[in-house]
């Protein structure tokens, strides 16, 4: 960076809100036309159908109906039906399509998050046929869920997956299921039949769907363990779509209680099975597949959460401009009418900090949908090559995984290495194994889904609450520009569907003290030191400190006891690891804030539109980053600080750790000099933006 | 003639008409604040305009539409992550600038030199369509100089519906004074068309579509020839907005007669 634009950085300020080109290079689809295409049918629908269903009071029924209907032929008329599905199949993007379908429901949430539940509810339903189905399997239903092409004549078909069950179940485990399965029939060389009982609760799409995947376990002894079904509704036997779930939220999507009792061929069982000893064995028991589908589907809930504290801002601007506008108190022109309440600090900071967390949010969500683009093709070569060495069972894997691990850590190594000094033909041996490419992603993707899912929503609803206060009495109000209100308690549902924020946290205490991630996570840290240093006002010094911070404390809670003798860091131990998992959240999401505004700043000048204001962009979106960064930190700090002192009573016991620790969380909180005046100067940017004359959908 | 028709549609990108639009002096003269960072949307007239070319080509066989855009190609390839969703076209691009402080002349003879560049059009089957007005700094009178410079005698202006009758001649309504419609009959191509409103709807996205054009568009944006368009020679006093009166109300409980009698009785004033 030469001194001159370094200068005219300093100075310039954020002229426009930012629009689809910054964006599109922010999160990687500049490059992609057709996921830009979607970008805007999506926000076509959204900001037309979905925004009446919502201004005409919609929302103000439980039941399904014709009206919300409209939603389901909006998505089949715009494409995003088919967005799901391979061209073989009938769709129109081939490949990997995480990061389409996140940018999908973050368009439909930013005015309804409902909507955008209902649209992905129906991939849900096909996401274990698509992920473990058999190819023949994911022919039919994948093809028979496409709308009808023209002169087709054919209905188009719609899915619910069913997993949670009735009180006291719904939702506490995934691997305790009511659901079962027995054999009905079984001729001598025919298909057996199977005898399927499931009572769904709180199951999305039920209203209208036409098939669901049901997850059950065997009743009988012949058939071993569980697995997920196909159930139709013209099977025979009792297809009952149940009592509508009374939600106070997301009320555009259906949902109810259904009883289903089917007799279905077992070939509808997803994955196959093979017969053994006269026993029915499932390819895939319920647990392999949901694994699989929720680690994929949980990012695009995650992202609808930031969706909706990005679709906050401008109209929280409107609000605050023309607050005192019409009344006697302020005549045109006066820094009251121009201004309004953003003559004060508290009001610009405040949506300085809800913009920022919006930002970190999409970010990280972002990031782990591209990131599921890049693991989907590997894990699928993966399944394969297993298959072909004959390594089947849980254990077996684990026993070659451990071989495995020793050559991902020393690819991630060689990979953070300057090309010059690393070995080349061994980390390009090691970058075209396929098994080593899959651990190092698995390593990513098993900490980056359920921070996401846990971060965006959680952190996601607390801000959100924020952005409604700030619109005052009119945030509570039906008709609050941006249905912020709406927004805000539906980001409850979002923290708590496809696994509430415990199970995230469960599965992050497991998943982040992987050595290969941890291996990763320090050469983030170091990669964060040289990004402070050559790209100063980021808060990346502040953020990589905190990180170091985290990372110390694992390690001494790993090793240490508390005052009674027992061990601090254990799985069990949830007053330990949950909060230490929220710690990591943080810094992640802030990380990916700063990797996101690294990406503008250097791919911005390719694009003569985004260049014309890049510095005003650039200089805005460090101060956000600086701003979470210095959050981040803070929170990550107190976490740390608790987790290390609380459980002591005699501070003797930790001497010589409490002199290191106070070291390094002492370094985290100087190192957050001057983060004040960078959200002073993203308050003054907010203060000036230049926003649009009205709300580009209804209120 | 023989074969369907081929039409050419001028339009290109306006700042979305949602956006605060603020004059500024730049170094070039007048321009609007921010503009290449508004958002921008396809013209209305000329939206109108291309919907209508659309329609027509599917009802008539053996018809084919392009697309004739002069502006900021950055800003057009944004454009057409939704345009191009919506009706099948082949698109020419001319990059220059689309602020409308330009001289319809110099537009005009751009948009020609554009056209008279497409290959295998063929200029007896051309209709040439285009907006009536603007919602870019409206002089209304680009269509005609185009078609001028096109040699297309047969000029129609507030076009609002095009009827292909069974001899093959187009019957046309072109809005005039009072609410009403003057009805022309034209033989046949070549013609110009300057389109009002029309009667379509917008159509919706359809990605399969867009998909389809992707294929040509992005290798005509790529070789998207220089148009640097000004207004040679003018020198402009002042630019400022149109006094605008907005009066909003949000009714919720009202019929749509109810509507429209309360409208009907504020415009008798």
């Amino acid at each position: 960076m030469d001194s001159s634009s370094s200068e005219n950085r300093g100075t310039e300020l954020m002229s426009t809100l930012p629009g689809d080109d910054v964006r599109q290079i922010m999160w990687r689809f500049a490059e992609r036309y057709e996921v830009q295409m979607v970008v805007q049918s999506a926000r076509s629908l959204a900001r037309g159908v979905v925004a009446r269903l919502v201004a005409e009071g919609a929302r103000n029924t439980h039941e399904w109906n014709d009206k919300k209907g409209q939603l389901l032929k909006g998505f089949d008329e715009l494409g995003l039906t088919s967005v799901f599905m391979d061209p073989e199949e009938g769709g129109f993007i081939a490949g990997p399509k995480n990061l389409v379908l996140a940018l999908m429901a973050f368009e439909l949430s930013w005015v309804d998050g409902g909507a955008a539940t209902c649209s992905l509810a129906s991939n849900l339903a096909l996401s274990p046929i698509h992920e473990k189905g058999t190819p023949e399997q994911r022919l039919t239903y994948m093809s028979r869920c496409v709308p009808p092409l023209p002169g087709e004549d054919r209905k188009i078909w719609r899915g619910a997956f069913a997993l949670t069950e009735p009180l006291p179940y719904v939702g506490v485990d995934t691997g305790i299921l009511s659901g079962r399965m027995r054999v009905a029939e079984w001729e001598e060389g025919q298909e057996p039949l199977l005898q399927v009982e499931k009572r769904g609760r709180f199951i999305t799409n039920m209203g209208f769907a036409n098939f669901v995947t049901a997850a059950v376990d065997s009743d009988d002894p012949r058939i071993k363990g569980s697995a997920m079904v196909i159930l139709e509704e013209d099977d025979p036997g009792v297809f009952d779509r149940g009592a509508t779930t009374l939600k106070l939220v997301h009320q555009l999507s259906s949902t109810s209680d259904p009883i289903l009792s089917l007799k279905v061929p077992a070939s509808r069982i997803i994955g196959g099975y093979t017969i053994k000893d006269g026993v029915i064995i499932p390819n895939c028991n319920h647990g392999d597949v949901i694994e699989s589908v929720f680690r994929r589907t949980r990012v695009p809930v995650a992202v609808m959460s930031s969706a909706k504290l990005l679709s906050a801002i401008e109209p929280v601007i409107r609000y605050q401009r023309t607050r005192f506008r019409g009344g006697s108190a302020s005549s045109a022109g006066s820094p009251r009418y121009d201004l309004g309440l953003q003559q004060k600090e508290d009001a610009l900071q405040r949506l300085v900090d809800v913009w920022a967390a919006g930002e970190a949010g999409a970010a990280l969500g972002f990031a782990a949908a591209r990131l599921f683009d890049e693991f989907d093709p590997i894990e699928r070569e993966k399944d394969k090559l297993l298959i072909e060495r004959g390594i089947t069972g849980s254990r077996a894997q684990m026993k070659m995984f451990k071989e495995v691990e020793k050559s991902a850590l020393e690819f991630v190594a060689l990979e953070h290495q300057p090309a010059a000094e690393r070995d080349m033909a061994r980390y390009q041996e090691l970058a075209a194994d396929t098994l080593v490419q899959y651990l190092v992603k698995e390593s990513q993707a098993n900490v980056l889904c359920p921070a996401c899912k846990l971060w965006n929503t959680g952190h996601g609803a607390t801000m959100m609450r924020e952005a409604v206060s700030l619109m005052g009495g009119y945030g509570i109000t039906e008709d609050c520009p941006g249905f912020l209100t709406q927004k805000w308690t539906d980001a409850q549902l979002e923290a708590t569907y496809e696994g509430p924020e415990a199970v995230q946290r469960r599965q992050l205490s497991i998943t982040m003290t992987n050595e290969l991630f941890l291996a990763q996570f320090r050469l983030w840290i170091k990669d964060l030191y040289a990004i402070a240093t050559q790209r100063p006002g980021t808060g990346a010094n502040a953020l990589a400190n905190a990180m170091e911070l985290w990372l110390w404390t694992l390690e001494f809670l790993q090793k240490s006891k508390d005052a009674e003798g027992k061990a601090l860091y254990h799985s069990q131990r949830h007053g330990v690891v949950f909060p230490f998992a929220d710690a990591l959240c943080w810094l992640l999401a802030s990380r990916q804030q700063i990797l996101d505004l690294l990406e503008l700043e250097e791919k911005g000048p390719e694009n003569p539109v985004v260049a014309s204001g890049l510095a005003g962009f650039v200089n805005f979106f460090s101060d956000l980053c600086h701003v979470q960064a210095a959050r981040s930190a803070g929170e990550a700090g107190r976490i740390c600080a608790e987790l290390v002192y609380g459980y002591q009573r005699d501070l003797a016991a930790i001497n010589a750790d409490d002199t290191e620790f106070a070291a390094l969380r002492h370094k985290a909180d100087v190192s957050m000099a001057g983060a004040r005046l960078f959200k002073d100067r993203a308050a003054a940017a907010v203060s000036k933006v230049m926003i649009p004359e009205a709300l580009d959908y209804p209120i | 003639m023989n074969g369907g028709f081929h039409i050419v549609v001028c339009g290109s990108i306006v700042p979305d008409p949602l956006q605060t639009l603020a004059p500024i002096e730049g170094p070039t003269g007048p321009a609007l604040k921010n503009e290449l960072m508004l958002p921008a949307v396809l013209d209305p007239w000329a939206g109108h305009a291309l919907y209508e070319a659309a329609n027509l080509a599917k009802n008539v066989p053996d018809s084919k539409v392009w697309l004739v855009s002069l502006g900021p190609k950055a800003k057009l390839q944004q454009l057409m992550m939704s345009i191009a969703q919506k009706v099948s076209f082949e698109l020419v691009v001319l990059d220059g600038p689309a602020g409308g402080f330009t001289d319809p002349c110099e537009v005009a003879a751009a948009l020609a030199g554009g056209i008279n560049g497409i290959a295998g059009l063929d200029r007896s089957r051309l209709l040439l369509f285009g907006g009536c007005s603007s919602a870019s700094r409206d002089a209304g009178v680009t269509m005609q100089m185009v078609a001028e410079q096109l040699g297309i005698g047969d000029q129609f202006l507030g076009v609002d519906e095009l009827t292909i009758q069974a001899d093959g001649s187009m019957k046309l309504l072109e809005r005039i004074e009072g609410g009403q419609y003057q009805v022309s009959t034209c033989t046949g191509a070549p013609a110009m068309l300057a389109w009002a409103t029309g009667n379509l709807p917008e159509p919706p996205n359809n990605p399969q579509i867009g998909m389809m054009n992707m294929r040509t568009v992005m290798p005509a944006l790529q070789k998207a020839q220089p148009a640097p368009v000004g207004a040679a020679g003018v020198s402009y006093l002042g630019v400022e907005l149109p006094k605008q009166r907005r009066e909003t109300r949000i009714v919720k409980d009202l019929s749509v007669d109810e509507v429209a009698r309360e409208i009907v009785e504020w415009l008798k004033g």
